[in-house]
């Protein structure tokens, strides 16, 4: 595998071999030496065109748990707000001698284009574009969930038969998109609920059930419920009357926390809205997940980031006046 | 490919039997041994020591684990990506115990040298051995096993196959190819 862009990709037995590396990855962290030399001399470039401190911290954690060298690159205060094209930013990780890049953009498909451009030999990462995918938190929901349902049990499994809704603002969310497509690969169903001004105008290409009735789907009692973040910075629109009346509908309140089964698992991507789509019993309580899933972020990255940079490279070739710098540290590496 | 069988079931028993015995006898009995196992065979001959010191000397259990190798190895980006896999150290962890890295071929040494690397981020070992079955030359480290079940001089284009009943269904060492390549 050479760039991680979307689960929509990813085969059931690839899904799996990233999930069984992240369980190795996860032994390591309860260890005293919480760190592998594997990547050392390895250059992971962290590139964020959107802020986000969780993935970022999440994915530097795990590129230095591997003995990787992590440079962070953020859009504010750099070249990128006085207007530096993705093109030149790419040529500029080239010639840093960048191995991966693990990136996040407003702009759906931008990891593709950096991907395919042939600007750039680096592994890329999606860390979530757009609207579109964020792969490893989908990676991570389905680690988490197999660790609840499977136990020590789980390595070399799927999630098959396991029952899962997703609540929320579907149509902008990449975490959906990504869940979707991972979870049912790893045979699981999942039924998605939603205000019907947040659900896409079309998922019959999805193999998804949806409805707009968080009561009804509660009553089929399913196995994961995913609340998904109301996120503010996207509601330009008038998705929904008012925040007090997605919360009564669409929330995950007290009562409704109450009459679950108690062996639902309650999972959040973070950071949640506390009173809006999640009361605090619920992400409080020991079946919420949402500790767990930070937790579970960091094995799946370092098993993402493991699976992408180590192993022969794929000869790649370089546009432009990267070649040089390509072609210098072949030479070097060749030297060793 | 021609393939000559080099060890049978009863070889690899009494080669066992007697590697059982050498450990025993250079420590002096089972006190602080941990077998640690090289996946994935290496593993195996590791509870089949384990379970011949116990039946030899009957002083209790031999706490016996499993070290994966595979992000400690120099080589990750000369082949395929591998897979890693799991590592189990016995609950007492290795801290001040006589650690005998089992695996089942000694060739190159670098897959030794990475379990250096390996157990050093696991604690701090009183003595480091090492146990193959077969030791077949061509080392590229200076590495040495205390305890051989057999030295067996190789080409370096032959390839030595360990099989074991737990992994394979049977028990046989063959080698094959050489010659004919």
């Amino acid at each position: 595998m050479r760039h991680l862009l979307r689960t929509r990709d990813l085969t059931r037995d690839e899904a799996i071999h990233i999930l069984d590396i992240a369980l190795d990855m996860a032994a390591v962290q309860n260890r005293e030496v919480k760190k592998l030399p594997t990547l050392r001399g390895k250059t992971v470039v962290n590139l964020f065109f959107e802020d986000s401190t969780r993935t970022r911290i999440s994915f530097e954690a795990a590129a230095k748990r591997l003995s990787a060298d992590v440079i962070n690159f953020s859009a504010r205060g750099s070249s990128i707000s006085k207007g530096e094209s993705l093109k030149d930013t790419a040529q500029t990780l080239q010639a840093l001698g960048a191995d991966g890049v693990v990136i996040r953009h407003p702009v759906s498909g931008a990891p593709q284009v950096l991907a395919v451009s042939g600007w750039i030999t680096a592994g890329v990462i999606n860390a979530g574009d757009g609207t579109h995918e964020h792969p490893t938190q989908g990676l991570l929901d389905a680690f988490t969930i197999r660790q609840r349902v499977h136990g020590a049990g789980a390595r070399g499994r799927g999630l098959d038969g396991v029952r899962v809704i997703i609540v929320g603002d579907i149509l902008h969310s990449r975490v959906a998109r990504s869940n979707v497509w991972l979870l049912t690969t790893l045979g699981a169903h999942v039924h998605l609920v939603a205000p019907p001004t947040l659900l896409p105008v079309d998922t019959s290409g999805w193999p998804v059930t949806t409805g707009f009735d968080l009561d009804g789907a509660l009553a089929g009692h399913p196995d994961v419920v995913m609340m998904l973040r109301i996120q503010e910075e996207r509601m330009h629109g008038s998705f929904f009357p008012s925040s007090r009346e997605y919360t009564r509908t669409w929330g995950l309140d007290g009562p409704r926390f109450r009459a679950l089964q108690p062996d639902t698992i309650v999972m959040h991507p973070g950071p949640m809205n506390r009173g809006l789509e999640i009361a605090p019993i619920a992400a409080d309580s020991p079946q919420s997940t949402v500790r767990e899933q930070v937790a579970n972020g960091v094995s799946v990255r370092m098993s993402a980031l493991y699976v992408l940079l180590s192993g022969e490279r794929e000869t790649a070739t370089v546009s432009g006046d990267g070649a040089t710098e390509h072609h210098a540290i072949q030479q070097r590496s060749a030297a060793q | 490919m021609i393939e000559r069988a080099v060890l049978t079931r009863a070889d690899i028993s009494r080669a066992l039997v007697r590697i059982s015995h050498e450990i025993l006898e250079a420590n002096r009995g089972s006190a602080d041994l941990v077998l640690l196992g090289i996946p994935t065979r290496g593993v195996t001959l590791a509870h089949r020591i384990a379970a011949e010191i116990e039946r030899i000397e009957p002083d209790g259990p031999v706490p016996v684990g499993t070290l994966d190798v595979t992000m400690y190895r120099d080589d990750l980006t000369l082949t395929r990506t591998r897979t890693p896999g799991p590592t189990h150290l016995p609950l007492r962890g290795i801290d001040g115990a006589v650690v005998v890295l089992v695996d089942d071929v000694l060739y190159s040494g670098r897959t030794i040298r990475a379990a250096f690397d390996a157990l050093s981020d696991l604690g701090r070992a009183r003595a480091v051995r090492l146990a193959v079955l077969v030791d077949r030359g061509h080392r590229e480290f200076p590495i040495r096993a205390d305890f051989i079940g057999k030295n067996l001089p190789s080409s370096a284009r032959e390839r030595v196959n360990v099989r074991l009943c737990e992994v394979d269904g049977d028990d046989a060492v063959t080698i094959a190819g050489g010659e004919a390549a």
